[in-house]
């Protein structure tokens, strides 16, 4: 059997957006091409924060099919893989009812089933989240009031990185940054198979003024497809290689 | 694992209601609120007079998670790992809400820390062979525990016996751990990865040691190692399992019967050592004894004429 492949957006911001498109229509837009988008918004001890600004955060994730949390600093590590895992646990359910449904008919869900059934669908659900290949796309508001939240973000997601691998599937993370030095993204760690070191990069960005989040997600969205685009090119040239 | 999450508290029963079950049909009375967990919150119920601990959540996936590995536990044979499972079933609210609960057997017992303080120190080798006793018939079944933690145990009075309460880190060997706790997670401490294997559960056994004796909690430095090490040889309760406690710490045992079979033979040498003394004691006394009774007829005889 194949093994398939989740995608998701990680996006972790603290504020607002305010540049650009609405993002939750560029989330909406994601979860049509099958990427599930999470949203993680940090919260401040400081102050007490207008929670009305960051119920941006639930209506993207709500749009991008994915899951949303608030949370302060310092359980940051523990809610960025317990978005991730939901969501994956969420997505792969999702695959199943659809299947259930062409099974038993229209509404029928899992959680119409009885106990005992239950069981068995949802240990064959943990069976495809622990096999399954995952990409993971960090997306990372580095706007100025980030910037001291920023090492704890990176301990969260080396921290993910362990938690992942020692699944089963396989797993590619990339970190992006937004806002960009000249465009609304850039890229701040490719593709690979773990994050570990990431400091030096880290300390490298520069915090600007505007949080451009929809413009963001929809470029991340076109870095997804691009890989897999580059992929297909790969793989056409290795069977025509072998062909030859 | 997110027990400090941001999260809306959401209390489902109330003390005083009866719920019953969609699917069953079995009727609880609920008594008091146990506690609240990540994943759901656990009552005190009754069923035919009988009280037992119903857990209910909204979270089908991780309640139906749970469910599974009660079921798997309780068919292990001989033992008895974790509560037994009663009856699952779902409850719909009067608002039309549905819910997702689980009745299991309640245990009943003292907080580990609360027990060693009252019954004394003495009791952690009986413990260390009672809990590895139980991580190795649960290791030959193919299962690891995950989240082992102080909160997670329970001293009964029958016995006294410690036991684990809540299962839900309980992961299939090979596979990612599914629920930890920072402290006890070897990850955290960049000491191995969260691969469910016997070392795993071993790691967070010598964590749940640390802090029975050191309530204090410490956070991960550079040189983990070392600081663990630093740690355990501060506790004097832990002096006798030192060396043991330090190869699980560095992953060297591949399974919890080898840790048991040295941690046995240390808490035997100690107990003959005891033996010896208590039994070297008495001819101590009667030479002495002796040597005094000669002294004084030797004494006595120089001033006999």
């Amino acid at each position: 059997m194949k093994r398939g492949t989740l995608k998701q957006i990680l996006l972790i911001t603290d504020g607002c957006s305010n540049k650009g498109e609405d993002p939750s229509v560029a989330a909406a837009l994601a979860y049509e091409q099958g990427i599930t988008v999470n949203v993680i918004g940090i919260l401040d001890e400081r102050y007490d924060e207008d929670l009305e600004g960051l119920q941006e955060v639930e209506e993207i994730a709500s749009a991008g099919g994915g899951i949303s949390q608030l949370v302060y600093q310092q359980s940051l590590t523990e809610t960025v893989q317990m978005v991730t895992k939901q969501a994956m646990t969420q997505t792969l359910q999702g695959f199943v009812n659809k299947e259930l449904q062409q099974i038993l008919g229209a509404n029928q869900t899992m959680d119409d089933l009885e106990p005992e059934k239950r069981g068995e669908i949802m240990e064959a659900v943990e069976d495809l989240g622990e096999t399954c290949d995952l990409e993971v796309l960090v997306l990372l508001d580095t706007s100025a009031s980030m910037h001291d939240k920023l090492p704890t973000v990176q301990e969260a997601l080396i921290d993910l990185s362990v938690s992942l691998n020692a699944r089963i599937g396989r797993n590619r993370f990339s970190i992006y940054r937004f806002p960009g030095k000249r465009k609304d993204l850039e890229q701040v760690f490719a593709w690979s198979p773990q994050i570990d070191e990431i400091t030096t990069i880290f300390s490298k960005l520069t915090s600007g003024g505007v949080t451009p989040t929809g413009p963001a997600i929809r470029e991340a969205l076109y870095q997804f497809s691009r890989k897999s685009l580059l992929r297909r090119f790969r793989k056409n040239d290795e069977e025509g290689m072998e062909k030859a | 694992m997110m027990k400090r999450a941001w999260k809306k508290h959401d209390f489902v029963l109330t003390p005083g209601m009866h719920i019953r079950g969609k699917w069953n049909g079995n009727r609880y009375f609920i008594k008091r609120k146990l506690g609240q967990g990540a994943i759901g919150t656990v009552y005190l119920c009754v069923r035919n007079g009988q009280e037992a601990a119903l857990k209910i959540s909204e979270k089908t996936a991780s309640m139906t998670t749970e469910i599974n590995v009660l079921k798997t536990l309780n068919k292990v044979q001989g033992k008895r790992l974790g509560p037994y499972l009663l009856d699952a079933d779902d409850w719909v609210s009067p608002q039309g809400k549905t819910y997702y609960f689980y009745v299991m057997e309640y245990i009943q017992g003292e907080s580990v820390p609360s027990f060693l303080q009252s019954r004394g120190y003495e009791w952690i080798g009986v413990f260390m062979l009672q809990l590895l006793d139980d991580l190795q018939k649960l290791h030959e079944t193919g299962w690891v525990f995950g989240d082992l933690k102080i909160d997670n145990l329970i001293v009964t009075a029958s016995g006294p016996r410690i036991r684990w309460i809540d299962v839900g880190g309980t992961t299939q060997m090979g596979r990612a751990i599914k629920e930890y706790t920072e402290f006890y997670d070897r990850g955290y401490w960049g000491l191995g990865t969260r691969r469910a294997e016997a070392s795993y559960d071993l790691f967070s056994f010598v964590m749940v040691f640390l802090s029975m004796c050191d309530p204090n909690p410490f956070a991960r430095t550079n040189n983990a190692i070392q600081h663990l090490c630093k740690r355990i040889d501060a506790i004097p309760a832990l002096k006798p399992y030192n060396s043991c406690l330090k190869k699980a710490i560095m992953g060297k045992y591949t399974s919890s019967k080898q840790m048991k079979q040295e941690i046995e033979k240390i808490i035997f040498e100690k107990q003959k050592r005891r033996q010896q003394i208590k039994e070297r004691f008495p001819i101590l006394v009667e030479s002495i004894g002796l040597f005094m009774l000669a002294l004084i007829y030797y004494l006595s005889s120089l001033f006999l004429p």
